[in-house]
């Protein structure tokens, strides 16, 4: 068993888990911030992404242990207050998912990917960058659209409406 | 996954102390290959040894054509490198092209040095470019260093600190990637510079990276895709899986070696 303490969605939290267990784990069943999923044992789904320190990672590829002492952002985090953050709006309005399960992780890095490209982005780009999210249900058209909204209107370009 | 004690190195002294002190241990860089290996129980280290946190291991220092890169740079870092596109286009390119942004957050050039997957990307590019592996006890050359699947001359406790090379006059790498993985089902890098034409291969022998020495003594006189025309490979030494056959791989590795070189030629 080991001590972790890290910085999750802004909040300062300390915990024993044993070694073994992954970040996501620790996010989803210590502290219950279930948003984060998994979708597969091989690394490659992407339902599990989360920030750490700014960047967009597997939860589910790395250990509570290693990821100590760090900053962690999760779905539940984007938009500490009442309204959508602009990419989750941007899912919303432009229909960027069907049952959901992927969303949390493609929110996670199409935040990140706008974070990456500050010259913008484009389809090709974010078809690309979308390697490791995998959607079973959208065929991807429309969370490529809500990608290219949701970086647009985070740019401050276009307002999204979260209604 | 199996139990696992995780220790946090300070130093390299501090992780060779550790290291020592462990019953089956394991050092963690970016963890991209082995938590999903201990996560499938194929890997089960009674002790982790996390290398990240090392000071003085992580960047890419440029100066004329020498490139050193640390072991704790990450696939990110190189990806997003202006210094190292400049000195080193294809590498740039590969560290691109390495799985998805997620893994490249993490994964690190050490890691994939330290592991010689015969799928991974950069052994192709060490190999190619005559690189020097610089460890916590010696300097080795890429062509002595990894020594089949999976396998590399590192010594129990040994630690990959940085990989250096001289930056080619050209170079091209060309993989085709496994539709699922992103892993290269066969991946060519060539090189051209002050030491000659190498042409090294990963994805696709069935020993690990390889060079292609017919096709490095074809290029030495006619830097082109053409002098390639009729080169066969043969499939008895190639990988088969349900992924490729040796024949496939034998054949994609001429192919991925025509568009490599003319990638170099046009650049
Ligand atoms: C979904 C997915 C897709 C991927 N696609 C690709 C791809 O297309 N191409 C590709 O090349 N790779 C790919 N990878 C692998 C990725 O590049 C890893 O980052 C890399 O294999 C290992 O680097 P790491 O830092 O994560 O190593 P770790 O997993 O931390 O370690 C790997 C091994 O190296 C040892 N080690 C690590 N650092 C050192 C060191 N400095 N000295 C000595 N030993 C050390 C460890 O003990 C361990 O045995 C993929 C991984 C995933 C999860
Ligand atoms: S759960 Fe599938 S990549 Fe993390
Ligand atoms: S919306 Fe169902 S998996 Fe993407």
């Amino acid at each position: 068993m080991s001590d972790v303490s890290m910085v999750v969605n802004g909040r300062k939290v300390t915990g024993n888990v044993e070694d073994r267990t992954l970040l996501v784990q620790y996010l989803r069943e210590n502290l219950g911030l279930t948003g984060t999923h998994v979708g597969c044992d091989t690394s490659q789904c992407g339902a599990c992404v989360v920030h750490l320190d700014g960047k967009a990672i597997k939860s589910c590829s790395i250990l509570a242990v290693q990821a100590s002492g760090s900053e962690v952002t999760t779905i539940e985090g984007l938009a500490p207050d009442a309204d959508l953050h602009p990419m989750q709006a941007a899912f919303k309005e432009h229909h960027g998912l069907q049952c959901g399960f992927c969303t949390p992780g493609m929110i996670m890095t199409a935040v990140d990917m706008v974070r990456r490209h500050p010259g913008g982005l484009d389809e090709k780009t974010v078809r690309n960058d979308l390697e490791g999210n995998i959607c079973r249900c959208t065929g991807y058209h429309n969370i490529v659209k809500s990608v290219l909204a949701g970086a647009e209107a985070m740019s401050g370009k276009t307002e999204t409406k979260a209604a | 996954m199996y139990q696992t004690t995780y220790h946090r190195a300070s130093s390299l002294e501090d992780a060779a102390k550790l290291h020592a002190g462990g019953d089956d241990p394991k050092f963690v860089a970016g963890g991209m290959t082995l938590i999903p290996a201990m996560k499938t129980r194929l890997s089960a280290p009674s002790d982790l040894i996390d290398l990240r946190h090392i000071d003085g291991m992580k960047g890419i220092r440029i100066s004329g054509q020498q490139v050193e890169i640390g072991a704790l740079t990450t696939h990110a870092d190189l990806a997003q490198s202006k210094e190292l596109e400049k000195a080193c286009h294809s590498l740039h390119y590969m560290a691109n092209h390495v799985g998805d942004p997620l893994v490249r957050h993490l994964g690190t050039m050490g890691g994939c040095v330290a592991n010689n997957d015969p799928a991974q990307d950069y052994p192709a590019a060490l190999l190619a470019l005559d690189a020097t592996i610089i460890t916590t006890s010696r300097e080795m050359k890429a062509d002595d260093f990894f020594t089949g699947l999976f396998e590399t001359a590192l010594e129990e406790g040994e630690i990959v600190k940085a990989v250096r090379f001289t930056a080619p006059d050209q170079c091209g790498y060309e993989k085709f990637r496994n539709p699922a993985s992103r892993y290269a089902m066969t991946g060519v890098f060539v090189a051209k510079g002050a030491g000659g034409v190498r042409v090294a291969v990963t994805g696709a022998g069935d020993n690990g990276v390889y060079r292609e020495t017919e096709m490095e003594e074809k290029l030495a006189a006619n830097f082109s895709a053409d002098a390639l025309e009729g080169v066969t490979v043969s499939p008895s030494n190639m990988m088969s899986d349900i992924h490729a056959s040796a024949e496939y791989r034998a054949n994609l590795v001429v192919v991925m070696a025509k568009r490599a070189v003319a990638k170099a030629a046009g650049h």
